[in-house]
């Protein structure tokens, strides 16, 4: 089942074109990961999903509906965390998740706010104003926000980027696991490639705000006849980044 | 609209009140400082001059009223700023709240604070003065509310100024409402305007809550021409200010400036 459906968008800001005829589907329980280099589109892409950014043209359905006519309907049922947003620092990471606990309309807010922290070991932190939280801690309480609501389609910018090894593996097998055993469908971008090959089956290339090549991780590779991601991103996308 | 993601909004803003002293002295300070100052002011100008008996009610009634204005019109602006400041707006607008319901839960913390400031001044003003804002009766209610619709009218303005203009324009925050507080005429009869003035306060509410608060202290009446007057241009306020900050909400998002206020 097509979870996300994105046909024809095309993003201009001024004169600049960000996202040009992208064309995107996402089924139900599938990680896609989003590569390419610093601003060709990825970002655009997921602000654009979430509805923050208005498409110059093209049209973005989601769960069936289209976003613009069921915003908020839609918006419900998504979830995102990046690692260029926080939440804020004035607020423990307690009352930062019940706040969006309600934004959400969670059952049980408090409760699934705990299930959250103790999920990312934030439990002994939770009373601690959020500014006195490392960065590591700080994005682990933004994947716990974006945990809240049990997303079936979840965007990740850059979620693991900040992370030591050990927590962005734990991140990264989290991750997994959810797509796995509750079908929910990730959007990811990232810059760490091997990570990506570990996390996505299928990735989209973007550069210069158009797709460059999409497919299976191992495809791609096969097709392009190199020996790993990495290899084939510099093939495809060149040495600009 | 939902009332949980109503309550989220005014959720947040408790939690950031509640820990944090330089807000709450905020709420507290101000009004108590403007009416220690211009209470005393009053006090001193009626003894000098005996030709207008209800000088300290004037003045005082006025503070406590133009506070009223300004908390309103705070409650809104600063807790937009607030989330912006702390970069959540992105969070808040990618979350399923509308922007109806966000204005809803801003409303409610600026009654909120209105409540608050509302009660430390006329406390205080009872306590120092033995002045009663109570005493103008239940007319002081669609003064307060008429007070409280233009705030709300300011503030949502602001609002759309900050988002369409960035942190470059935080300082509208605090300035806006003093914008109006000339042709309000707050401690004066609007006939001591130039007569340029005198007509440009007749399109402010505010203008004929405080005519009609003089009227009031000095006639012991309701003046229904001013009431209907400040109530008729606040729905306008109100109407174009939403009007305002929904064009430039959606501009906001087709320029993709969403993301990256605050920045």
């Amino acid at each position: 089942m097509e979870i996300l459906k994105v046909q024809g968008l095309k993003k201009v800001f001024n004169s600049v074109i960000a996202l040009d005829d992208l064309n995107l589907t996402l089924s139900r329980g599938e990680i896609l990961g989003i590569l390419g280099p610093n601003g060709a589109g990825k970002t655009t892409l997921i602000h654009c999903i979430l509805g923050l950014i208005e498409p110059t043209e093209g049209e973005i359905s989601i769960f069936g509906k289209d976003l613009t006519l069921h915003r908020s309907e839609v918006l419900k049922r998504i979830n995102f965390a990046s690692n260029y947003v926080s939440l804020p620092y004035s607020l423990t990471p307690f009352e930062n998740l019940m706040v969006f606990a309600h934004l959400y309309e969670v059952k049980d807010p408090a409760e699934r706010c705990h299930r959250m922290l103790r999920l990312f070991e934030l439990e002994h932190l939770c009373n601690r104003p959020t500014r006195r939280l490392s960065s590591g801690q700080i994005m682990r309480l933004n994947l716990a926000k974006a945990l809240l609501n049990k997303p079936e389609l979840l965007l990740l910018d850059e979620p693991t980027a900040g992370l030591d090894p050990e927590i962005a593996r734990k991140t990264r097998d989290l991750l997994l696991k959810l797509a796995r055993t509750e079908g929910i469908s990730v959007i990811y971008t990232s810059h760490n490639l091997k990570e990506m090959e570990e996390v996505s089956k299928r990735v989209l290339f973007l550069k210069k705000g158009k797709v460059v090549a999409e497919g299976m991780v191992n495809d791609l590779i096969r097709q392009y006849g190199t020996a790993s991601l990495e290899e084939f991103y510099f093939k495809v996308i060149g040495h600009e980044d | 609209m939902r009332i949980k993601r109503i309550w989220a909004v005014v959720l947040r803003q408790t939690y950031l009140y509640r820990r944090s002293l330089p807000r709450l002295l905020e709420v507290f300070y101000w009004p108590m400082v403007d009416l220690l100052l211009w209470g005393f002011v009053s006090l001193y100008l009626q003894r000098a001059s005996a030709d207008i008996p209800d000088f300290v009610i004037y003045f005082i009634g006025a503070l406590i009223l133009w506070d009223i204005l300004f908390r309103a019109q705070q409650g809104i602006s600063v807790s937009f700023l607030e989330d912006m400041w702390a970069r959540n707006l992105v969070n808040i607008f990618a979350s399923p709240l509308k922007i109806q319901e966000y204005i809803v839960g801003l409303l409610f913390i600026s009654i909120l604070k209105v409540t608050i400031a509302f009660v430390v001044m006329s406390s205080l003003a009872w306590l120092f003065y033995s002045f009663s804002i109570f005493k103008l009766g239940v007319a002081l209610i669609p003064l307060v509310l008429n007070l409280m619709a233009m705030g709300w009218a300011v503030g949502i303005f602001t609002m759309a100024l900050i988002l369409r203009f960035g942190q470059e324009a935080e300082v509208l925050a605090w300035a806006v409402a003093f914008l109006f507080m000339p042709f309000s005429a707050v401690f004066y009869p609007v006939d001591t305007l130039p007569p340029l003035l005198q007509k440009i306060a007749l399109f402010i509410p505010s203008a004929h809550v405080f005519e009609g608060m003089r009227i009031l202290i000095d006639k012991k009446v309701l003046s229904i021409k001013h009431l209907s007057m400040a109530s008729a241009l606040n729905l306008a306020f109100l109407s174009a200010s939403t009007l305002f900050f929904a064009k430039i909400y959606r501009t906001a998002r087709k320029r993709g400036i969403l993301p990256k206020i605050g920045e």
